[in-house]
């Protein structure tokens, strides 16, 4: 599969490169690394590590490195949602590891695996930052916090139903 | 209730849009700062003020802007360290959600005084909507003529960018920061050349953390002098706090670093105490890599005086008997809470953000978080807690960059202080994971106000 951004895709890859200076494009790999995750289907297949190597004009082996260093870069596909719950100290003794089971017994997947349906990948992560209102997860570009099983059926039902409509 | 510099504001209504921070007196320091003084004299306040990185390392923020370059026809710049990464901390996140000009306010004003024209906010890429907060907050900024060409009429020019990482720990430490923003993997540089010398592009650079950026702010419109009275020895100005695990009241805080351990843990003004009314076991007092205390070292010290919320007091004692107060990140166990699985999650955290350059580290922290695992499981052996002592012994110092050491010093901490805790675990492998050591670590209980 070849990938092509579209109009407004170009238009803000061009704004994240002009934030460096000239010949330095190649700082603008991270912002476009999530550009492409975001533009697409929320993971990086080689084809479209390539793609982006060229946009940059930078070496394909310059992306694959970078794309395997960072955990927010997914290598393999992924469910429309991503649940990411943090499983470090300061959320661990506020109790995620109950929250981390439960979306396991909730979704019947485990961590790293996606639902049958493609709607859900449970993925643990390390500290995200929410230590005071922990449990949490991030989903997308929110953080979902203070967390319990109440909570969490609630939350999976939300994203359901914005698959279904 | 003590002095609020910093996050006073931060409950006014809209307050995160420019219209009402500039009402509320924001952008003051920019007009004094490029109108009444030059880059030297700011240098010399913020030198004056004591001011201390506040993302952990408590390094002199105006000594380490002396040290910057000046190499002719060769720019430099000053980049924000955002990525607030080490557990425990969620302090900068708290001061760009709400207060995003207050950053951009003590970053021009900071750009203007090491002679930066570009400057970056290196943010963690998980704080995405952050990250629209702060672009909306630089668009406005601009609009209204702070940020861009020739700023007040001074021929100043500064340019504000943010950069998204995008998931890993190590991009906290700065040049792990700069190869991050020259869109690499983030694998710490030697040392030297210093970034002051040779940092993002092989250009003189300063990284400094959030609050250290917002804390400049306050001290150009106080000046350097005014903002030292406030706190106590090297502890000057105040400090963000993010207190969180067993306490009735998690969140930031802005202590003025003159209050005592007690009276954060306890006062309704801060944590509220413990859950539930339980009682205090042990703190990590400023973010995860910090040596955990139990509850009787952490109010008191060694010798018997009040431990107080501030760099000298915390680390009063050395690692023998003390801390550090690091990042702010205020962790609280209480008596449920199980010290093997505590350092044990930590212990997978170092591994799993190691960047892998180094042996000890790359190497080290998988071994310790194995057997770490082992005890926690029950199939520990006694033999197993001195491994875990000479494997982190063998890390700290040994790395080209201090992540060895923040993945050593809790497990370190861990078994000086709670030894009898990891043997009870190998000696009764059938309840390790269903019952709690508890408090019987103390042979005399520890008093703590109702």
């Amino acid at each position: 599969m070849t990938y092509t951004f579209n109009e407004t895709q170009m238009a803000e890859l061009n704004r994240l490169v002009a934030h460096y200076p000239e010949g330095k494009q190649k700082s603008a790999l991270l912002p476009a690394l999530h550009l492409a995750q975001e533009s697409f289907d929320g993971w990086l297949p080689t084809e479209l590590m390539d793609y982006v190597a060229s946009l940059l004009h930078i070496e394909p082996i310059e992306v694959y490195e970078v794309a395997s260093f960072y955990s927010m870069f997914n290598l393999k596909p992924v469910g429309k949602f991503i649940f990411e719950v943090c499983q470090t100290g300061p959320c661990m003794i506020s109790g995620s590891d109950d929250i981390i089971a439960y979306i396991q017994q909730q979704l019947t997947i485990k961590p790293g695996e996606t639902t049958k349906d493609g709607v859900f990948t449970l993925k643990l992560v390390e500290c995200l930052g929410a230590c005071g209102y922990a449990p949490m997860m991030q989903v997308g570009k929110v953080f979902r916090e203070h967390l319990t099983k109440e909570k969490v059926d609630s939350i999976i039902a939300e994203y359901r139903a914005t698959v279904t409509k | 209730m003590g002095v609020k510099l910093l996050i006073d504001k931060a409950n006014v209504p809209g307050i995160r849009t420019y219209e009402v921070y500039r009402r509320e007196g924001g952008y003051r320091s920019v007009e004094k700062a490029l109108k009444e003084m030059n880059p030297e004299s700011i240098v010399e306040e913020v030198k004056k003020s004591g001011l201390r990185g506040r993302g952990g390392a408590g390094f002199p923020t105006g000594m380490k802007w002396s040290f910057i370059a000046k190499p002719e026809g060769v720019p430099r710049h000053l980049v924000c360290n955002a990525d607030e990464s080490e557990p425990g901390t969620f302090k900068d996140r708290y001061l760009m959600e709400f207060l995003p000009h207050l950053l951009l306010e003590g970053l021009i004003v900071s750009s203007f005084a090491l002679g930066a024209n570009d400057t970056y906010i290196y943010i963690r890429g998980e704080y995405a909507w952050i990250t629209d907060i702060l672009e909306e907050a630089i668009n406005e900024a601009k609009a209204n003529g702070w940020l861009g060409k020739n700023i007040l009429g001074t021929g100043f020019e500064c340019n504000i960018y943010v950069h998204r990482g995008a998931g890993a720990y190590i991009c906290g430490e700065e040049t792990a920061l700069i190869e991050s923003l020259e869109g690499k993997r983030g694998n710490p540089r030697i040392k030297p050349p210093f970034p002051a010398i040779k940092g993002v592009w092989q250009r003189p650079t300063v990284v400094n953390n959030v609050e250290t950026l917002a804390a400049i702010v306050p001290i150009i419109n106080m000046g350097g002098e005014e903002y030292a009275k406030i706190g106590i020895g090297r502890s000057t100005g105040t400090k963000l706090i993010s207190a969180c695990g067993n306490i009735n009241k998690p969140g930031v805080y802005e202590i003025d670093m003159t209050i005592s351990v007690e009276e954060f843990i306890y006062s309704d003004e801060y944590c509220g105490g413990i859950k539930g009314g339980k009682q205090l076991k042990a703190c990590i007092p400023g973010g995860s890599s910090v040596p955990i205390l139990p509850a009787n070292l952490l109010l008191k010290t060694a010798t018997g005086e009040t431990r107080y919320m501030n760099y000298e007091s915390l680390s009063d004692g050395g690692f023998a008997t003390g801390s550090m107060l690091g990042s702010g990140g205020f962790i609280v166990l209480d008596e449920d809470q199980c010290i093997v699985k505590n350092t044990l999650t930590l212990a997978r955290f170092y591994r799993h953000e190691s960047c892998g350059q180094c042996s000890p580290c790359r190497e080290g922290t998988g071994w310790m978080e194995k057997i770490l695992h082992k005890i926690e499981h029950g199939h520990g052996t006694l033999a197993d807690i001195d491994l875990l002592w000479d494997i982190q012994r063998k890390i700290e110092g040994n790395t080209i960059c201090p992540l060895g050491d923040a993945a050593a010093w809790p497990v370190a901490a861990a078994i000086r202080h709670f030894r009898d805790e990891f043997e009870w675990h190998i000696n009764n492998p059938d309840l390790s994971q269903t019952s709690n050591f508890g408090l019987q670590h103390y042979a005399d209980p520890i008093h703590v106000p109702a």
